[in-house]
Parts: C-alpha cells; structure tokens; sequence
C-alpha cells in the first residue's frame, strides 16, 4: 500500500469515528429536545445525560484530528477546501461552539431543562450534519470555479442544487436513526426499559426517510451523470451488503432483540456504505483539481506522521477501552447507582 | 491577494487567539495547581486540600469547554484564513500539529474519567494517578503548538529552491532555535497565571469577610506557587531577550526603540513616540545590552540593519512593558506575601494588600495577552519569518468580515456564559456548605 493511501484510509477511518460518536451526541441531542416538549423528558434525560458526560470533549477531538491530518497528509486540501468553505465552515464551528460549551454550561450550573434552550441544542445538532456534509456535495465537482484569485464556492448552484439537498437530507435522518439505535440498547444496558422502548420507536420512525434519502443521493448522483456514479456502481456488492445490514438491523429493532447486537450491524451497516463511498471516490478529493496523488505530502513527512500516528494510537486505545469499561461497559455508572462526580 | 481580505483575516485570527488564550492559559495551568492540592491533600490527610482540588476541577470544567471549543475553532481558522500558509506549513510543520491533537485527545480522555470518578476508587491516590496525563497532556499541547509558533519566527529544517520545498527535516523544523524559549516561557507563564487567579478568588473571600481557613490554606499554597513560577518566568524572559538578540534582532530592536546599531545600549522603559522621536521615556544606561548579551558594553543590532518594510510595527514597545512590569509587579507582590507569613507581619490581611491581590489574576491575563502581541505583532510582516509575509498567506475569500462579527458575537456569548455559570456554580454551593455536607457524610 502506498503512503497516500494509508493515509486517506486512516483519515478516513477517523472521520467514520466522528461521524458515529458525533451522530449519537447530535442525535441525542434533538431526542432530549424532543422529548422535553412532548412532555416525554423524565423518561429520556437521565439516560442521555449519563452517556453524554464523560465522552462529550472526546468527540470534538476525533474531529479535530481529521481536519489536522488532512491538512498534514495532503496539504493541498487547506489551499483548495480552505479558501472555498471560509463560510459554510465557519456556520459549522459557531454552531459546534455554541453547543459544546453550552452543554458544559448547562450540565455544570446546575439548571437544567430549559425548554427554549435544549430546542436550540437540539436543532443546532442538526445543523452541524446539515453544514459539514456540503463538503461531501462540493466534492463531487461542479461548484468551484477557478479564477485568478483563487478558487470560489458558487453559493447559488450549491443551494438550488438537489444532490446537495438529498445529501443533507441522508446526514440528518442518518444521525437520527444512529443515535435512535444506540440509545435504545443503552437505556436497555441501563436497566431503564421506559426509555428503550421509546427510542426504539423512534429508531424506527426514522429507518424509513432514512432509506429513503439514500435511494434519493443515488438517484441524484446518477441524473447528473456523475463521474462517481460510475465507479459506484463497480462497487454496488458494498451497498448491497449494507443495504442487508440495514434490513437486519431494522429486523432485530422490530423483533425487540439482541439490541446489541444491533447496534453492531449498524456500524457495519454504516461502515460499509462510509467505505464504499470513499473507496468509489478514488482518486478524488475535489473533482477534477485535488486528487489524493498530487495534493500529498512530501515523502519525509509522510513518514514522520505515520510513525507519530502509530506512536498516538498506543496511546490512544488503552485510554478509550479504560472509558469504555469505566462509563459504557460499567453496570454501576450507567444506572446511575454511584453517583460520582466531580 | 485580495488587500481586504488580509486585513479582516489578520483581526479575526487575532480576536480569536486573544480570546482563547485565556482559557487556553487556564487549561494549561489550572490541571497543575489541581494536582498539586490533590497530592497536598493526600499527603498531609487534609481535606481542605482535597475539597480545594475538588471545587478547582468543578470550574476548570466550564473553562475547559470555552477552550476546547474556541481551540477547535482556531485549528481550522488556520485553513480558512491562511490557505497558503498552511499549505505550507503542511509539508513542513505537520507532525507537531498532528502531535498536539494527540496530547489533546489523551487529555480529554483523562480529564473526563478524573471528573468521573470522584469518590469511586478506595485509594484516592489511584484518582490523583489519572490527573497526571490530564496535566501532561495540558503541557504537552501547549509545548507541541508553541512549537509551530516558533517555527513560524524561527524557520528552518527545509531548503527553498525556485519556490519549491526541498530536503525537509520535520525534527530539525521542530527543534528550531525559537523554541526552547518560547515553550519554556508559556508554560511557565501559564502556571505562573494560573495560580495569580486561583489566589485572587481566595484573596476575594477573604477580603469580602470570610475568614475560613480554606481560603487561607489556598493564599498561601498559591501565593507559593506563584512566586515560584514567577521567578522562573523572569529567568526565562530573560532568556528570551538573548534569543532575540541574537536570531530576531529586528523584534527586539522594535520592542525595545532601539533603531541605531550600538554598543553601551540602554534599555528604553515607558515613553511615547512621536514622529519617531522618543519622548518621556525612562532610559537605564547599558541594561539593553545587558539584556541581549550580558554584558553591559556589548553591541546591539538596531533597526537601521532592516529595510523599513520589514520593520515591526513600533507600537510593540507597549506591550513589552507593560509584559515586563506585570512580570516585575507580581514578583514583588508574592515575594512580600511570603516575606510577611516568615515575618508573621500584619499588614497582609489588611484590605488594601487582598486588594492587590486581587488585581493579580487579572493583571497576569492582561501580561498574557500583552505578551502575545509582542510575540506576533513583532514578527509582521511576515508570517513564516523570512519566507512567506502575511499577506501572501492569507485566504482569497470575500466573506472575512461577516465572518469577524459572527465569531465576535460568539465570543461574547462565551465569555458572559462562562462568567454568569462560574459566578452561578460556586455562590450556589460555597465552602461552608460544601465541608458541612462532607462532614454530615462522614468523609472529613
């Protein structure tokens, strides 16, 4: 394997991270929102609160290691994507601002359930998937111009564009629906079937538009006669495998069993179609300009990092498994029988 | 280049990284003195100690949240703003940057099981044993992306042929002349910040008419602290006027109004300029020269050597002092705290000393921010020193000032959230009620 494609694939890897841990914060965001208007919250807030806390400055560092390592593995990408996505990346970094430190704030003082506030927590979560997955849009060619100056976002065919609308549409149904299914089985762990049972529903609910939206990206991609529709289609085996994860997954949600379970296939589910679409969009990182080959580092600091990444993830793994025993896995911390914090 | 778009984006890079810093500095310090009350407490069997640790960490929560998140911000400022420059740095500088996230993550992780799991494990030094990567990660964070920084002032490890990047050294990049300084001299200075304010909260109660132990336990710890720290800082400004002296003379010469090369060169202290003549300014004989090379006869590199565009802005000399009397002023004020506990004298339990005591958490920031600016400001106009000026750095964009007054208004919110939860947090639970529920539990 070459160097350039370890290092995409590791970054790739991370951002799969991110977009998993992120989507069950987003999600359990709105969820907690949600349920605080319908009247519902007594039933959720506990175990939302109780996954949320400890892992919640966890999440922003998987993305900040993405944006960093792609501008170190390919530093091309800071000219290209940094000039064109100032405004529509910047909207993101307000909004993750404004709910990440709130969430510190609120959790910390000791008001809690607010009910304007955790509205805009909620939907600011769904903003977030809604902002970053332009990029994704944008990568496909087609909305950058060059000029002497630089490269330039087209605002107006990105906005009225329908594959920029399906993607959002699939980046917000899909961190539902994540979230929706990891929560189900959390509350379940907990010993809280109330809440189960609730998300399970609502994992449900949103299987469906999720779907939906899915077909819809595909069905856009391929009226504009994309270059990357094609070498989807070479991969099509992957998204029909997903494709099955997802039918089991549902199945499983349906049949009230093995939750765990379920969230495994999820994962899989997601990491086949994350995949499948990163491998199909070799060797772009914006049509046509940025292709992984010619953006790459040089030689010796592709080295470095891959050493350095190596040297981090020793680090790293031991660090998460000790979160996961001490707070996911941990029978006494997530029913809440010892209450310990600071 | 797009002239405005360089403007905006030099003004929105700095009302970022002014705001972070001060969280930043507390995220660096604050684990430190955590720790340190921690292991005094365990150590001596004091559950002031502990409770101090305790009720430290609760806070440094809310400002760690403003940190990591207007940190986030900043890492991908840097791409928005400065496409050039980090396409270059990327080639360059990546790996302490990546290293910096590494240490970030590590950190998270720690500090979020730290909060976690008070109370949880029957040895309390097993919990103190978690806030060692918590502190380490903090430094090492700050270390690695002070690093970058002084690359910036300091580049090498690379050779430029046509344009192009050639036979590039990443550990050469790393450890660049600037660095060991720079890194000392914000470390330091965090901690040495971070104990001033921590002091001034006790030294607030205290004045405000509580008379609790704690408070005085946690003057005094702090107070120890801070002179310590302060006294280190001094060597290490010192150092760093050597460093510029003899790798960024152009910097110091600003800072300092030294514009004629000479020898026997005196130190230029508060003062005005006005049409480049120096007016009302304190001149100590030979001190400079001191200063850049101790020795009272030695010569100094003026401004005259550089081009008048590359000539920092001179407004930098401000900052100096004012980063240098703070310096001075708190390590008086700690030296006589302690001089007066030896001395068992009165007068610092008096109003009037608190009071000063008080100003010194605030007044440290005010060094912090001064210092920075100096650091920065004194390498324009270049962004890579000697390489890259700013203006080829930054991005093409036209939206950099609606950009600037979101982000301010941000910032804003931030700083009245965090305030009003911090304020909100301790008045709702304060020490006395916080040892009378330990107690009432069995745990003092």
């Amino acid at each position: 394997m070459s160097l350039e494609i370890l290092g995409i694939s590791v970054l790739w890897i991370f951002l799969f991270g991110y977009v998993i841990v992120a989507s069950i914060d987003f999600g359990a965001g709105f969820f907690n929102a949600y349920s605080l208007i319908t009247g519902k919250n007594h039933i959720l807030s506990k175990v939302i609160k109780r996954y949320l806390s400890p892992v919640w400055e966890i999440t922003n560092v998987f993305l900040v290691f993405f944006f960093v390592g792609i501008v170190g593995f390919f530093p091309q990408t800071a000219y290209y994507y940094g000039t064109i996505l100032l405004v529509p990346a910047s909207v993101a970094l307000i909004l993750l601002t404004i709910r990440g430190s709130y969430y510190a704030f609120e959790s910390y003082s000791g008001m809690r359930g607010h009910k304007g506030y955790a509205l805009a927590y909620g939907l600011a979560g769904l903003f977030i998937p809604a902002s970053l997955s332009v990029v994704l849009t944008i990568s496909e060619g087609g909305f950058v111009m060059m000029n002497e100056a630089g490269p330039q976002l087209d605002y107006g065919a990105l906005l009225t564009s329908p594959l920029a609308w399906s993607i959002v549409a699939l980046s917000v149904t899909a961190v539902l629906y994540i979230s929706a299914i990891f929560l189900t089985w959390y509350a379940q762990k907990a010993g809280d079937q109330k809440a189960s049972d609730l998300m399970r529903k609502y994992a449900l609910v949103w299987g469906i538009p999720l779907i939906i939206s899915a077909f819809g990206v595909i069905i856009e991609l391929r009226s504009t006669d994309n270059w990357h529709y094609e070498q989807m289609i070479d991969l099509s085996w992957l998204f029909i495998v997903s494709g099955i994860l997802f039918l089991a997954t549902y199945w499983l949600l349906w049949a009230k069993s093995k939750y765990g379970l379920a969230v495994t296939l999820l994962i899989f589910q997601f990491a086949t179609a994350f995949f499948a679409y990163g491998i199909s969009h070799y060797p772009y990182l914006l049509y046509p300009y940025l292709t992984v080959h010619d953006s790459f580092t040089n030689e010796t600091m592709a080295i470095v990092l891959v050493v350095a990444f190596i040297a981090g993830l020793c680090l790293l793994v031991p660090s998460i498994y000790l979160v996961f025993k001490l707070f996911i896995f941990n029978k006494g911390y997530i029913s809440g029988e010892d209450e310990t914090h600071v | 280049m797009n002239e405005s778009a360089v403007f905006w984006s030099r003004i929105l890079t700095e009302v970022t990284l002014s705001f972070h810093i001060i969280y930043a500095t507390l995220g660096v310090g604050v684990p430190i003195l955590i720790m340190i009350a921690h292991w005094v407490g365990i150590k001596n069997n004091d559950e002031h100690y502990i409770l101090m640790a305790r009720r430290w960490a609760r806070g440094f929560v809310i400002t760690v949240a403003v940190g990591v998140v207007t940190g986030t911000v900043m890492g991908l400022q840097l791409s928005l703003l400065w496409p050039n420059f980090m396409q270059v740095a990327g080639q360059l500088i990546a790996l302490p940057l990546f290293l910096e996230t590494f240490a970030f993550f590590f950190e998270a992780i720690f500090l979020g099981i730290y909060l976690y799991t008070w109370d949880r494990f029957e040895n309390q030094k097993k919990h103190l044993l978690l806030l060692i990567p918590v502190a380490i990660g903090a430094s090492m964070s700050a270390m690695f992306i002070t690093i970058l920084n002084a690359f910036m002032n300091a580049p090498q490890g690379f050779d430029m042929v046509d344009g192009q990047l050639i036979n590039i050294q990443p550990l050469v990049a790393m450890f660049n002349p600037a660095m060991p300084t720079k890194v000392a001299h914000v470390l330091v200075t965090a901690y040495m910040t971070c104990a001033f304010i921590l002091a001034s909260i006790a030294a607030y109660k205290l004045m405000r008419g509580s008379n609790h132990i704690y408070h005085k336990k946690a003057l005094y710890l702090l107070m120890k602290l801070g002179f310590i720290f302060t006294v280190a800082t001094v060597i290490i400004g010192d150092f760093s006027g050597k460093y510029l002296a003899e790798y960024q003379p152009e910097k110091l010469a600003a800072a300092e109004w030294h514009f004629e090369t000479s020898e026997n060169a005196p130190l230029v202290l508060f003062g005005v300029l006005d049409d480049g003549e120096i007016k009302y300014a304190i001149e100590i004989p030979y001190i400079l020269s001191v200063l850049a090379h101790s020795n009272p006869t030695a010569e100094v590199i003026g401004l005259d050597q550089f081009p008048v565009e590359e000539h920092p802005p001179y407004y930098i000399h401000y900052f100096f002092d004012v980063m240098v009397m703070i310096g001075m002023f708190m390590l008086f004020v700690s030296a006589i705290y302690l001089l007066a506990i030896w001395r068992k004298w009165s007068f610092i339990r008096s109003k009037w000393f608190r009071f000063i005591v008080i100003l010194g958490g605030p007044l440290s920031v005010i060094a912090i921010e001064t210092g920075w600016w100096l650091a920065e400001v004194g390498r324009q106009p270049w962004v890579l020193r000697g390489y890259m000026t700013t203006a080829e750095g930054a991005t093409t964009s036209n939206h950099v000032e609606l950009m600037l007054i979101l982000f301010s208004i941000l910032y804003f919110i931030l700083a009245v959230g965090s305030i009003v939860t911090l304020h909100r947090m301790f008045k709702n639970n304060p020490i006395v009620k916080e040892i009378a529920k330990r107690s009432s539990k069995g745990d003092v």
